[in-house]
């Protein structure tokens, strides 16, 4: 019996972000739309569009390979598990065994491993731009989230992400450093879903030249399951953010359809938080130059770094 | 009984390295000798894995000093050595069948190759410093015959030479620290060695002399300028076999005298082998991201992994030192994972690079390019390399990664300060060496194999054999078989982890689901298979929802590209502006990039260049001036060459006198 | 309750850590002396905190002349000061900003490891203060020598000041008239280094240190 409610509890969560993250996606829009004085689109605007692209024909460059045709369905499906494997709205999900944080964070090393390669296949500048960049984007930030990481389950003395969320339920005391992972976790966060310092998710022409740069070639189904694997990352940043330093809310495992529900209300409540601090973040400021990206994923590798060895320092001395 | 067959199998293995002398070259002998190989592999394969109860085998043989004879033994850690050295040497005997008719001069590659399995083995097997050492020595020479298989080639000629430079080197340090280890009495055998007490400054020279023996085998910065250019010089199943096996059997050398013969460890052994892995590793890869010579970017990558074990090695020791036994299991369980790992990404990718350079006869990937139409298969598999190696999950590269990880994670509870320094430094560059690999790997697969065919050789490519995507094929099923089911790998390893580290981790079959808990799973687990599964099954329903209920039509039409793609193929992203990000934001720093531009003002003829400069500053601060003081030396010494018969014999007479009032002390 | 005041302490201190990084870090004047301003704005919280938790009214007296002074008087006066030198759009070269931050963070960790073992059988409250203390003077240091810059020097100058002014309020009953005295002499000293200025402008034309030494003759 508990066997199928853990199950269900899964499918749930599954079902939960896959449904949720085009609606944040809307939300932030909207959010932004209302700070600039404008009306801007529904909240269930992206989903419309989602559904558009999927009923359209997919146009595909004649010399697309069979990778760049298989590359969208991997690329969501793995972005995919990976959000529904963080804890949302219930701690201790029943599958959240397989991957603990650094497989998260490496499954979403895979993703964009593929995208970065998709990117490339068609043979255009403008994809080889995109995935250059990403590439080194990448290739500063995920060492940044895993020293982030680092501090984080030092602290709560695990690398599972349920654990870490009971632990710091139980233990509601402010440090320096994972006031420092914090920080960098944000940064990291804003550089990886390309959101405005970094990258603009507002336009689609070839000025943003990082993540749009890479799908430029992309149409109809395929561009729909990229559009909704990058909308689940940033729900599944949001959502580490939530279950690494905000865990109030969530309901504990095993629980029942009241504290579920309960913890559904605050996970929604949190994402609206977010939703608008970063709708206000966006707007009051401008994006930086490529070259000034590394500075800015620097500090926070830095902080990550810093905080880490804080926390091995204060152990045990 | 499983020793006696190795030792069977390495004979053979001599043996057919001389066939060639009795039969003169014909085609078929070097088809023959990979034959005879491949199944001596494999024997050699089963001797290793046959279930040998606790204790060590030893075998002693009235050959080599005659005090303490030839000695052979067969332990946990030998046998898991000769099963990746023969793995290794399996695969590519069955590549080499395929792709060994390429190469020009067959039948004398073939003959050295099996020489080169049999000193691999024979390094593995002895269990003494003499026979050791004989056989590392082998094991150099004949590779290095090897390297000079294309010795037409001045830049092949220059790369064995240094080669053979290193390598006597580095056995040059190792006999001087088999020489502290059997201190004056010249017990030569493992055993005695073993036994032996020594001094705390005698231990630290053998370490060093150690680190410099193993290190420069095994390409440890800053010992590593011969393996970019030694590795790519030969052909590719013989550089798979160094890079992916020989390496190994490098560590190998430094675990045994490190962990077995050198007693228990002191903290400060872990320092140099972490400080010098996490800098190899960093710098390796850096250098792989900026290449363009497939082989050169896959030995580079080499380093990087080789620094990747080397930390893992020295996470252990330090654990060990502090009496942490599980966590010393932890790292030490996930060096050697990486090694089996590493052994078997690292020639499957160096399969793909020869299969490139058989269908295109180019190395160059900026010569590359659209390979995955004109070779589908080759293209899947190297994909499945690059993943492994990029350490992604769900294949087996990710696995010994986080093994490493979660030992680090362990690790702050070790009292002493400068390990509270240096480890989360360690970590660190772990992290970013693992973060470059990937964008290293997306460039190389990237530029060689996707977009649009960059020279006529690559559009007009062919599949490779048989036999090549064979062999391929087989690494790449248990490149995926390692990292879904772990589990079954590190209890496998375990029981040398109990050998060496005195404790071991805890049984991963008996962790549910087929998932791996290094400590408990309150603390971490994984699970690749439950991971693969949920991803491919989530692939799959989404493809067949979309086409179901939406729409499956499609398509082909020109690219778009914001409106006009440019039809010449030079307009697409090449290797080097891929690294361009890379190389002005970590390259200055790591080795001093610059970038020319030579504009021509208006009104000249002159073409615009820009030039890149990359300088390697290990290889400037500390090769260079060594390089100059011997010719400086040398110079001098140069004039002894003239004297007269005279002054020879008054060298001479100095010299006896000399000796002579030394003894007399 | 005990608990949180100690966090509470060393959230600050360790703000103060990271404000003495970005001082590191930043390279247009304008920004740096806006950041100083946090840097004494973050030392008055802190040191306000203390105050309070140790009650310990005299430290108010020194959180408060680190707000009016250096919070408020210095960074507006300094913002002036360059404006009338017409150099607050400067950007300065910083050489290495990775290999400063990294030398930036292994100060910092070497402070910890030398401060908390020589502390240990301190008052828990003032033990990461200390060393967190000894970091932004060290870092202080370090943007001094980093540094060509004369304002930038004199800014740096400043942010090791307040790490001793941390490491005095978190010693418990630090003198009240060593810290006047110390924040007086910052004053002083940034008013001779402000006249200086301007006569080395008036004399030279600009306040870049690289052309005082060639005046020197040590360089040429």
């Amino acid at each position: 019996m508990t066997i199928i409610f853990d199950l269900f509890a899964q499918i749930l969560q599954m079902a939960l972000v896959l449904l949720a993250a085009p609606l944040l996606i809307g939300f932030v829009r909207k959010v932004k739309a209302h700070l600039l004085r404008r009306q801007g689109p529904p909240i269930v605007q992206p989903w419309r569009d989602l559904l558009r692209l999927l009923r359209k024909e997919t146009v595909l460059a004649e010399n697309a390979s069979w990778f760049y045709r298989a590359a969208p369905y991997f690329i969501f499906a793995t972005t995919w598990v990976a959000a529904s494997l963080t804890p949302t709205f219930e701690n201790g999900l029943m599958f959240s065994w397989a991957a603990d944080l650094i497989a998260i964070i490496a499954l979403l090393g895979s993703a964009r491993f593929l995208l970065a390669l998709a990117g490339m296949d068609v043979g255009t500048s403008f994809g080889g731009i995109g995935s250059s960049r990403e590439a080194m984007f990448g290739s500063l930030a995920e060492p940044a989230t895993i020293m982030i990481v680092f501090t984080v389950s030092l602290v709560a003395g695990s690398t599972q992400l349920s654990e870490i969320a009971s632990y710091m339920l139980a233990h509601s005391e402010l440090r320096v450093s994972v006031g420092m992972a914090l920080i960098a976790l944000l940064i990291v966060a804003i550089a990886e879903n390309g959101r405005v310092p970094v990258d603009n998710p507002a336009t689609h022409l070839e000025l943003t030249m990082v993540h749009e740069a890479m799908i430029l070639e992309y149409s109809g189904r395929h561009l729909a399951l990229i559009e909704l694997a990058s909308a689940l990352k940033l729900l599944l940043y949001i959502s580490l953010i939530d279950c690494m330093f905000f865990p109030w809310g969530m309901a504990p495992h095993g629980a029942g359809v009241v504290e579920m529900a309960t913890g559904g209300v605050a996970f929604v409540f949190k994402l609206a938080v977010a939703g608008v601090l970063l709708a206000v973040f966006e707007t009051s400021t401008a994006k930086m130059r490529v070259f000034r990206v590394p500075d800015f994923l620097g500090a926070g590798l830095m902080l990550g770094l810093l905080a880490t060895l804080l926390v091995f320092v204060t152990r045990s001395l | 009984m499983p020793l006696y067959l190795a030792l069977v199998c390495v004979g053979g293995l001599i043996g057919v390295s001389s066939l060639p002398i009795y039969k003169r070259e014909t085609a078929g002998v070097a088809e023959l000798i990979y034959r005879l190989c491949l199944g001596i592999s494999a024997l050699l394969f089963v001797a290793a894995i046959i279930p040998r109860g606790a204790n060590a085998l030893d075998l002693t043989l009235p050959l080599g000093l005659p005090w303490i004879g030839m000695r052979l033994h067969l332990d946990a850690l030998t046998a898991f050595f000769l099963a990746v050295v023969n793995l290794g040497g399996a695969t590519a005997s069955v590549y080499a069948i395929g792709y060994g008719a390429h190469v020009s001069n067959p039948v004398r590659v073939a003959a050295f190759y099996a020489a080169f399995l049999a000193g691999m083995n024979l390094v593995v097997l002895a269990a003494d410093a003499y026979t050791f050492l004989v056989a590392w020595e082998f094991m150099s020479l004949a590779s290095w015959a090897l390297v000079l298989t294309h010795h037409h080639d001045a830049e092949n000629r220059r790369a064995s030479y240094i080669y053979l430079l290193m390598a006597s080197f580095g056995a040059l340090a190792l006999l001087m620290a088999f020489g502290v280890l059997g201190g004056v009495s010249g017990a030569y055998d493992f055993a005695s060695i073993r036994e032996a007490p020594r001094d705390s400054w005698q231990t630290g020279l053998v370490l060093a002399l150690v680190l410099l023996g193993a290190g420069s085998k095994a390409g440890l910065a800053p010992l590593h300028v011969w393996l970019p250019l030694a590795h790519p010089a030969a052909p590719s199943h013989v550089s798979a076999l160094m890079s992916g096996v020989m390496t190994k059997v490098a560590i190998y050398g430094f675990i045994r005298i490190v962990f077995d013969l050198l007693g228990p460890p002191a903290f400060w052994w872990s320092i140099e082998p972490m400080t010098f892995g996490a800098i190899s590793a960093v710098i390796a890869i850096l250098f792989a991201t900026l290449q363009s010579d497939l082989k050169k970017l896959l030995a580079y990558s080499t380093i990087e992994n080789i620094g990747v074990i080397f930390i893992g090695l020295g996470l252990s020791l330090a654990f060990k030192a502090n009496g942490m036994l599980v966590p010393a299991a932890v790292a030490f369980s996930a060096a050697l994972f990486h090694i089996f790992n590493h052994s078997l990404f690292k020639s499957l990718l160096f399969f793909g690079a020869g299969a490139v350079l058989t269908a295109t006869g180019e190395r160059n990937i900026e010569r590359l390019g659209g390979l995955i139409h004109s070779m589908p298969k080759t293209a899947f598999l190297f994909l499945g390399g690059c993943f492994a190696i990029a350490a992604l999950p769900p294949l087996n590269g990710f696995v010994s990664e986080w093994l490493m990880f979660q030992a680090i994670l362990l690790s702050p509870t070790m009292p002493q300060w400068i390990l509270k320094l240096l480890v989360p430094a360690v970590g660190v560059a772990l992290a970013l060496s693992a973060a470059l690999g990937a964008s290293c790997y997306v460039r190389a697969y990237g530029v060689a194999f996707l977009g649009r065919p960059r020279s006529d050789e690559a559009r007009e490519a062919k599949e490779v054999d048989q036999w090549s995507l064979g062999a391929m094929s087989f690494l790449l099923g248990l490149s995926l078989t390692a990292g879904l089911l772990p589990g079954f790998f590190i209890d496998t390893i375990s029981p040398v982890a109990k050998a060496f580290i005195g404790g071991r981790m805890p049984a991963q079959n008996e962790v549910g689901w087929l998932s791996i808990a290094p400590v408990a799973e309150s603390r971490s687990s994984y699970n690749g298979m439950l991971v693969f599964v949920l991803i491919v099954a989530s692939a799959w329903a989404a493809r067949w929802l979309i086409y179901k209920y939406w729409s499956g039509a499609t398509r082909r039409a020109p690219a778009w590209d914001c409106g006009y793609i440019e039809p010449s193929t030079a307009t697409q992203y090449t290797g080097s502006s891929f690294a361009q990000p890379i190389r002005r934001t970590l390259g200055v720093i790591a080795f001093s990039a610059r970038e020319r531009l030579d504009m021509p003002l208006p009104g000249e003829t002159r073409a615009a260049r820009f030039s890149v400069q990359i300088q390697d500053r290990i290889f400037n601060f500390l090769y260079l001036p060594i390089t100059s003081a011997v010719a400086r030396i040398s110079n001098w010494l140069n004039a002894l060459n003239f004297l007269s018969i005279q002054e020879y014999l008054g060298l001479v007479f100095a010299a006896l006198v000399l000796l002579l009032v030394g003894v007399a002390r | 309750m005990e608990h949180l005041s100690l966090d509470i302490a060393q959230l600050l201190a360790g703000a103060l850590v990271l404000v003495s990084f970005m001082l590191l870090y930043q390279d247009r004047l304008q920004g740096l002396i806006n950041i100083f301003a946090l840097h004494a704005f973050v030392l008055t919280l802190s040191v306000a905190w203390q105050a309070y938790i140790q009650h310990a009214p005299h430290l108010y007296v020194t959180a408060g002349i680190a707000l009016i002074f250096k919070a408020l008087v210095i960074p507006i006066s300094l913002r002036t000061i360059i404006k009338r030198l017409r150099i607050h759009r400067t950007v300065e070269m910083i050489g290495g900003v990775g290999v400063t931050m990294l030398i930036g963070i292994f100060l910092t960790a070497l402070s910890l490891v030398v401060m908390l073992p020589a502390t240990a059988s301190a008052d828990p409250l003032a033990r990461e203060d200390i060393a967190f203390a000894l970091a932004i003077v060290l870092l202080g240091l370090l943007m001094m020598v980093t540094r060509r810059n004369a304002v930038s020097q004199i800014i740096g100058f400043m942010s090791l000041e307040n790490g001793l002014i941390l490491a005095a309020a978190g010693a418990n009953g630090m003198p009240l008239v060593v810290e006047i005295s110390v924040a007086f002499s910052v004053l002083i000293a940034f008013i001779i280094i402000g006249v200086f200025l301007f006569r080395i402008r008036e004399r030279f034309d600009t306040v870049d240190l690289y052309h005082l030494d060639r005046v020197r003759g040590e360089r040429n």
